[in-house]
């Protein structure tokens, strides 16, 4: 499961601007290729999907496997087409959706 | 009668002109040789992946970006910055990017989707490398034309588990 959800925003934008908007969860990103010490495959449980939202219209998606590395970081960009908040969610394997939002401040 | 050193020369000369060509037919070979003692040979996963992404078309090279580090010391960790060159207007922008590994157990590594309002198509993660193997990025034009980079990554010590 998922924790301490972050989502990083330039502490100002202007809109038309073009923003990059830094993610990052805690998760331990399980392979489903690793064995216990007794020898049992450890279940594979990742999070599969990541959807970022701006006022409710979604903005970027993206579906990882178990290649991306334990604590998801994604970067993306957009361009600002006015005030709002995001709305980040993370997904894993288990079903448990993990959410954050972050208001963008304008000037 | 034929000097057997003639021989030798031209059979090189074969292999090379076949290695030429190979590499020419799939771009995931493209630096094969800078891998040193390692064989590069891409998974069946791979193949499969890459098979059903590209189809029969013929990716361009040169229009995606991908910075990598050469060397990556812990290949459970390894930064990642992908940027394709487009207008991202909402007549042409880039609609997906996925990331491809030549040797992990599992090929597809992620796929990214963006729409106009990126405005930019870059986008930057962490990946797991289960050893030194080539990782290949394909950037999907809205007109459905694919764009791709291939990047060799040396690993010193292994992602393990992937």
């Amino acid at each position: 499961m998922a924790a301490n959800p972050r989502i990083k925003l330039p502490d100002t934008a202007k809109p038309g601007e073009v923003i990059e908007i830094k993610t990052l969860v805690t998760h331990v990103m399980e392979t489903g290729n690793r064995r216990d010490k007794t020898g049992k495959p450890i279940p594979r449980n990742i999070i599969h999907t990541f959807v970022a939202k701006f006022e409710g219209k979604e903005v970027f998606r993206a579906e990882l496997g178990p290649g991306i590395s334990a604590n998801p970081y994604i970067a993306f960009c957009m361009r600002v087409p006015g005030p709002g908040a995001f709305e980040v969610a993370w997904t894993d394997d288990q079903g448990v959706t993990t959410t954050a939002t972050a208001p963008l401040k304008l000037v | 009668m034929p000097d057997p050193i003639d021989i030798t020369i031209l059979s090189r000369r074969t292999f090379l002109a076949s290695a030429a060509a190979a590499a020419a037919l799939h771009p995931y070979f493209a630096r094969a040789e800078d891998a040193g003692p390692h064989a590069l040979a891409p998974s069946q996963k791979f193949k499969d992946d890459y098979e059903r992404l590209v189809g029969s078309a013929t990716p361009i090279e040169g229009k995606v970006t991908v910075d990598l580090p050469e060397t990556a010391e812990n290949g459970n960790f390894v930064p990642m910055t992908i940027a394709a060159d487009s207008p991202m207007t909402d007549a042409d922008y880039i609609k997906a990017i996925h990331i491809l590994s030549t040797e992990n157990p599992h090929a597809h590594v992620a796929t990214f989707f963006l729409t106009p309002v990126n405005a930019v198509a870059r986008v930057q993660t962490r990946i797991r490398l289960a050893k030194t193997q080539n990782v290949v990025v394909l950037a999907e034009q809205s007109d459905g034309r694919m764009l791709i980079s291939t990047t060799l990554v040396k690993v010193t010590i292994g992602g393990c588990g992937i």
